[in-house]
């Protein structure tokens, strides 16, 4: 329990606005109520909350999800009930009830305020949706002001729960008006933060393994159904309502310490952690009842690998490659070429493994070529080679059409018609019946990604955590010492470019078939659709540069958001930038850090010195 | 070549003392028309320390590049052990030449033992194949390496941060950890730039005891210094470099009552170099503190300088920076 402050209250220069603060403020919430009256109603709150989704919010089902019925939530009161079940949970850890203690090893009141705050974006974004929606407040039934204010309340008394105030910085008294508003907004908006703050909890009691493994599959089972229903959204408003409660949820649960613990046993057992990951994915098509979400997921699952042969170049050998996803299409067309397509010149029909095998030896072998002059250079000469090449790739495809160049690629038109794969016996474009459920076509290539992304994942661990990955992370933290330890620069550098580039051709060989067509817009460097080359770099960062689960997760919501949020159209690069943007200032080291690069760059944090063998 | 860091016994593979391991012959450096570094000679034996001093800007750091394959000497040759050096660095350090830096230059965001074993690189062989297969003979040479990554890093008392950012590790510790790095590729030559700069007097002194306990495995030491009395108490010869020109070289002794040295850093006129009683004396500015505290040793007793026990009493050593 971290209710405990010390009165952090230092002596301020006269005249400063913060003079009005009195030490017992200091150790108060945000808001000015005594913390036990605050931690009763964010509790009660939490409570209520959960009541009110059994409630009718509206009278008509004209809003999506029919939040009519009494006795059972439906669509968005789900997710409030996920929120206020949150809040409850570690309400009453933070009173310190024996069995749900344990849910909150790190810090239960920041964990609190963070579900509160969940519960109280999804639920005030439903109310103001069904007002709007449907015209006005009118449209609202008891139920509907029963979670508001019930979330209101929650979150009141959450923030009044009490914290550890940061140290003022003294206010230098020649400051003008407008240093001192700077200084007075950035001294807000650290006390601010300070609110949300949670301690790192202490080390866990051990676990046997087998009771440690089960977490592992309820981790990943959690993981399934989280992405299964954020995949399976059927409606705008129920994706932004999952996307504040996955975000604040998460962030409760990180807050709460479970995060910290979940994440030293899944480096305990890594192996472990993987194959359940996989099974994880591979069960998910078993979850769907139609083709539709399986589409989604084996775009999700390419751009994911790409990501994260991308990740090797950037994020281990840091080698900015502005034109990585020419590598895929060089993949993607080898593999069409062969694969007995009525639009290809070349009327050879190979099988799978032999194809895949020469979409990733003809992309390695192009980015031989591309890497051996410019990657004698240092800085920023190869970022704009690799620009530069993706465009050559683009255009060369498109001209390449028996009009202004050889007949190969079909120009415009691309590689169309491309067959299903086959392979021993399996057709890839014929439904089966695995396990009492209907396998599409979508689900099929799905699962013969997941195997490619194995590999990937595979080659990404086993190569960074060796000789050759540490020659690439010398590389790119100080390359003249580097050199001075005797690395030959280029040769590393030149085999992780190889290396990327032969994974993304591999994944290209199977991307290939999955969408029938390959064409030369597919392979741009920025374009609406993922993958594309700014999209895959903004993945990675996003995500996190280093890590392995860090490009999964960023290609996921890269690929989800916009697909799921129709009604951003045309300001979907607007709001991408933006966010980027804001991630950028707020949490530079990707969403997933490596635990390296949030030492980079929180110097300043509790995060401790020392790194775990397990390390990134 | 697994030889123990933690016994003195002779590395195997060095040569018999007295064989000259590094043969520098007329090496000459000119940036355009500035010639940096003119026509030096000097050969470092096996089992020597020697030390390399001078103003600043004398071309010390210039003659070190030349010597490690960053920069490729505009004349004159180096050869170690009777090859003459490839011109890139990395070569340098495969044929047996590892060096430190002046300003620091550790793979801030890797462990300290991921740094150390950086420094193997040139040892160890398992390529990207190696690695993805992960046959038996890469589990063997992981093993191997991280043995001796931390035999080196109790060598330089380092063991018990292994797994600490090298970012994190205080200044004196840093720069045990870059020597740590640079024997991790098992020199026959160590050169060290200025490997006591902004050290206190204790961190300089077991500096000193380091590069004792280096030189007693067989790796011949080439040092750069300001530290007057450090260098005297540590170097078997020591050269003077002024403009560029290798002007004395010699026994400690020799070199503190050389007057050309006393000159050059004083600030005497030297004859032949136009404009030299201006850059003498900023340099002797400079320099002075570094001069003074090596002048107030008697030269006899840091040409005797006992090796194995330097516990002579060093009240207020100054550094020269």
């Amino acid at each position: 329990m971290t209710t405990q402050t010390t009165p952090s209250e230092s002596p301020k220069s006269p005249g400063t606005p913060e003079t009005s603060d009195t030490p017992a403020a200091a150790r108060a919430g945000l808001v000015g109520l005594p913390a036990s009256l605050g931690r009763a109603l964010a509790t009660g709150g939490g409570v209520l909350t959960i009541v009110s989704t059994f409630l009718s919010w509206t009278w008509t089902t004209d809003f999506p999800g029919d939040l009519t019925v009494y006795g059972y939530p439906g669509g968005l009161q789900v997710l409030v009930l996920i929120g206020g079940v949150l809040t409850t949970l570690f309400g009453l850890a933070s009173y310190g009830v024996r069995g749900v203690r344990a849910l909150a090893p790190g810090s239960a009141d920041a964990a609190v305020k963070m579900a509160a705050l969940g519960t109280f974006g999804a639920a005030w974004y439903t109310v103001i949706a069904i007002s709007v929606e449907l015209g006005g407040l009118v449209n609202l039934d008891p139920g509907g002001v029963v979670v508001a204010i019930a979330t209101l309340v929650a979150l009141i008394g959450a923030l009044a729960l009490p914290f550890t105030r940061p140290e003022p910085d003294p206010v230098d008294p020649d400051d003008t008006g407008w240093e001192l508003l700077r200084h007075n907004t950035r001294q807000r908006w650290n006390t601010f933060r300070a609110a949300f703050a949670a301690d790192t909890p202490a080390p866990a009691r051990p676990l046997p393994s087998w009771a440690e493994i089960l977490v592992i599959v309820a981790v990943m089972a959690v993981g399934l159904t989280v992405f299964s229903y954020g995949v399976g959204t059927a409606y705008d408003e129920l994706f932004i309502g999952f996307l504040i409660t996955a975000g604040f949820g998460f962030a409760a649960v990180s807050k709460a310490g479970l995060v910290a613990r979940v994440s030293a046993i899944t480096a305990k057992h890594r192996n472990i952690t993987m194959i359940g990951a996989f099974v994880a994915a591979a069960a998910f098509p078993f979850t769907q009842t139609s083709d539709q979400y399986a589409t989604i997921g084996v775009y999700i699952l390419i751009f994911a690998t790409v990501a994260l042969g991308l990740n090797i170049v950037v994020g281990l050998a840091g080698l900015l490659d502005l034109g990585y996803v020419a590598f895929l299409g060089v993949g993607a067309y080898t593999a069409a070429l062969v694969s007995g397509s009525p639009s290809s010149p070349l009327h050879v029909h190979w099988p799978f493994w032999a194809s895949a095998l020469l979409g990733a030896v003809v992309a390695m072998v192009f980015g031989v070529i591309i890497g051996a002059p410019t990657l004698r250079l240092r800085g920023d000469y190869l970022a704009i080679v690799t620009l530069g090449f993706g465009e050559i790739f683009r255009i060369t495809v498109l001209n390449m059409d028996g009009t202004s160049g050889p007949d190969v690629t079909n120009g415009s038109n691309g590689i169309s018609s491309i067959p299903n794969l086959n392979i021993l016996g399996f057709d890839f474009g014929a439904q089966h019946q695995i396990l009492g459920t209907t396998i599409g076509r979508f689900a099929n290539y799905l699962l013969l990604m997941l195997i490619i992304t194995l590999v990937v994942v595979v080659v990404f661990r086993r190569s960074s955590d060796s000789r050759i990955g540490r020659a690439w992370v010398a590389i790119r933290e100080d390359e003249t010492a580097a050199l001075a330890m005797g690395i030959n620069g280029f040769r590393v550098k030149l085999i992780a470019f190889a290396l990327g580039a032969c994974l993304a051709g591999l994944s290209g060989s199977v991307q290939g078939h999955v969408t029938y067509t390959v064409t030369p817009e597919q392979y741009q460097f920025a374009y609406a659709v993922p993958p594309n080359s700014a999209f895959l770099l903004a993945a990675v960062v996003l995500g996190g540069m280093g890590t392995i689960s860090g490009p999964l997760v960023g290609a996921s919501l890269l690929y989800l958001i916009p697909a799921k949020l129709q009604f951003l159209g045309d300001y979907q690069l607007f709001a991408f930038g933006v966010t980027l943007i804001l991630l950028m200032r707020f949490r530079p080291e990707g969403l997933i850090p490596n635990r390296r690069r949030q030492l980079e760059f929180h110097e300043e944090s509790e995060t401790p010195a020392v790194l775990s063998k397990a390390g990134a | 070549m697994t030889t123990d860091t933690t016994t003195k016994d002779t590395a195997p593979g060095a040569p018999a003392p007295g064989q000259v391991v590094l043969d520098a012959r007329g090496v000459t450096m000119r940036f355009g028309g500035l010639t940096a570094v003119r026509n030096v000679d000097l050969t470092v034996n096996s089992g020597e320390i020697v030390g390399l001093i001078g103003p600043n800007g004398a071309g010390k750091t210039t003659f070190f590049n030349c010597l490690t394959g960053l920069y490729v000497p505009t004349e004159g040759e180096v050869r170690y052990r009777d090859q003459v050096l490839p011109p890139k660095s990395f070569k340098v350090t495969a044929a047996g030449i590892a060096r430190t830096f002046q300003n620091i230059r550790l793979f801030a965001n890797m462990t300290v033992l991921e740094n150390v074993l950086v420094g193997r690189h040139t040892r160890t062989k398992e390529g990207l194949w190696s690695a993805l297969l992960r046959g038996p003979g890469f589990h063997r040479a992981e093993a191997a390496s991280r043995e001796r990554a931390m035999e080196l890093l109790r060598f330089v008392g380092l063991d018990r941060k292994a797994e600490h950012l090298a970012r994190n590790l205080p200044y004196g510790e840093q720069r045990k950890l870059e020597i740590a790095r640079a024997l991790a590729s098992e020199p026959g030559l160590l050169l060290l730039d200025e490997p006591t700069a902004g050290m206190n007097p204790q961190e300089t002194r077991a500096t000193e005891e380091l590069v004792f306990a280096i030189r007693d495995q067989g790796i011949a030491v080439l040092v750069i210094e300001h530290d007057m009395r450090f260098i005297f108490n540590l170097c078997d010869r020591v050269a003077v470099l002024v403009q560029g020109e290798k002007l004395v070289e010699g026994d400690s002794a020799a070199v503190q009552g050389d007057e050309r040295v006393i000159a050059a850093y004083l600030g005497e006129p030297f004859e032949d170099a136009p404009g030299a009683a201006e850059v003498a004396e900023v340099e002797a500015a400079e320099a002075a503190a570094g001069t003074e505290s090596a002048e107030a040793t008697e030269p006899a007793e840091a040409a005797a300088a006992d090796a194995e026990n330097p516990t002579d009493a060093a009240p207020g050593k100054e550094n020269d920076r």
